[in-house]
């Protein structure tokens, strides 16, 4: 059965067409073609689908697109504004942080959430922060130097 | 994914309307962090889903002289970081920052945690150990369920397909009592228990033995349980290495650990006397 749903995303609103068992993950990916939010495990253990919900970092592959209504959703793609990097995309590109960059958006939707909270995390509460974000390139070392030394 | 009609419904009558209508064909969905996995593997396979979290009204953490009611709805994220539990319930605090990661505790609820009925739910140990109870409703009504009885195998437990986990009851826990919480798992994060320990003890004020003791396992039965054996090997003596030493002995034969993905049952068994010993020692 289709349901007629609105979806507020980085700050604009879309109205789009579901069926009650799309993945909010697929929604934007497939539908809205922000494909900066990724698709690995689809069982939230990954963090690669990582984007914001009400400024909470969850796992989209694990939300129903229809549940998301009513939901300030941020993606990656909401980070940069008017061409211009976020100060935490920045950090990454300067400190190596980005391999494949696959998972990349997740990392920093997730850092972004830490840091909005938390402006000066150490180091323990930074790995904490990223722990449902998995990487296989990088070994974590530069990512966690990017977001430690973002505000600085 | 399979498909399945939804529903959000906005009230609890409204959410049991829904269950009574669909009986053994609706899921709840709450966090959905356990049951769009098993949706997506086809575990399960429901014709109806029934969102509750637009219901008002159960995510909440209260305390006070009656003791503790956590909201069905209530995030792990929010247990994590409760003060009050940090205070009064610290193995339930402990067991939600380090179930599942941050993202899973974004979304997870502790009703769905406990209605999902894993052998190895981080937050069942605890609150084994401070004697908890789910509130269960229906249309018909709603009764209570101690959890030492509520959990019935893996994935089992003893609400009917019709009735909504909607409050977890806990006693208050009483003053000099210390508790804890420990998680064997192959990583620190998002990873699911191999074995997981709580421990509560009340010491007797005169001489320092041990007044009360519970002592609750996880992933080691089919069902979180408690080691009642061992809590009485401790019950009345004093607390020291030797004694503890012998309970946890015990404790390994009061469990029926399996071989898994995660660990082979006689890690599993190894592990219980070392879980329980430091669960304990721990709060000495």
């Amino acid at each position: 059965m289709k349901h007629s749903i609105t979806l507020d995303i980085n700050g604009e609103t879309y109205e789009v067409t579901v069926e009650a068992d799309d993945l909010l993950v697929d929604v934007i990916r497939d539908h809205l073609d922000l494909t900066g939010t990724k698709k690995s495990c689809g069982s939230g253990e990954c963090g690669s689908c990582t984007l914001l919900m009400d400024g909470a970092p969850v796992p989209s592959c694990l939300v129903l697109a229809i549940d998301a209504q009513g939901k300030q959703i941020t993606t990656i793609e909401g980070l940069s504004k008017d061409g211009h990097l976020h100060p935490l995309q920045e950090s990454f590109v300067e400190k190596g942080a980005i391999q494949c960059g696959f998972c990349t958006p997740g990392m920093i939707l997730a850092s972004k959430a830490l840091l909005d909270e938390n402006p000066n995390p150490n180091e323990e509460e930074i790995k904490t922060a990223i722990s449902g974000n998995l990487c296989r390139c990088t070994g974590y070392k530069k990512i966690i130097e990017a977001i430690a030394t973002v505000n600085k | 994914m399979p498909e399945f009609d939804y529903f959000e419904p906005k009230d609890l009558v409204e959410a049991c309307g829904l269950l009574d209508a669909n009986r053994g064909e609706a899921s709840i969905l709450a966090g959905g962090t356990d049951l769009l996995v098993k949706v997506k593997e086809e575990l399960v396979e429901p014709r109806y889903v029934v969102n509750i979290k637009r219901i008002p009204g159960l995510s909440y953490i209260t305390f006070d002289e009656e003791g503790l009611k956590i909201g069905a709805l209530t995030l792990f994220r929010d247990i994590a970081r409760s003060e009050i539990l940090r205070d009064k319930y610290p193995a339930l605090h402990l067991a939600a920052q380090k179930m599942g990661s941050p993202l899973i505790r974004n979304l997870a609820t502790l009703g769905g945690n406990l209605s999902q009925s894993s052998p190895s739910a981080d937050s069942a140990p605890p609150l084994l150990v401070y004697n908890a109870q789910v509130k269960l409703v229906s249309s018909s009504g709603e009764r209570k369920v101690p959890l030492e009885d509520f959990f019935l195998g893996p994935g089992e437990n003893a609400s009917t397909d019709n009735e909504i986990l909607t409050e977890v009851q806990v006693p208050e826990p009483g003053s000099q009592t210390k508790s804890t919480f420990m998680k064997l798992s192959r990583r620190k994060g998002m990873d699911l228990s191999i074995v997981n320990a709580a421990a509560f003890i009340k010491p007797d004020s005169s001489d320092g033995a041990c007044k009360d003791i519970k002592i609750a396992l996880g992933a080691v039965a089919p069902v979180p349980m408690r080691a009642k054996k061992a809590e009485q090997a401790l019950i009345g003596k004093k607390l020291d290495p030797a004694s503890v030493r012998k309970a946890a002995l015990i404790a390994q034969e009061e469990v029926s650990p399996i071989s898994d993905v995660r660990a082979s049952a006689e890690y599993r068994l190894d592990m219980v006397r070392v879980l329980t010993e430091k669960v304990i020692l721990e709060l000495l």
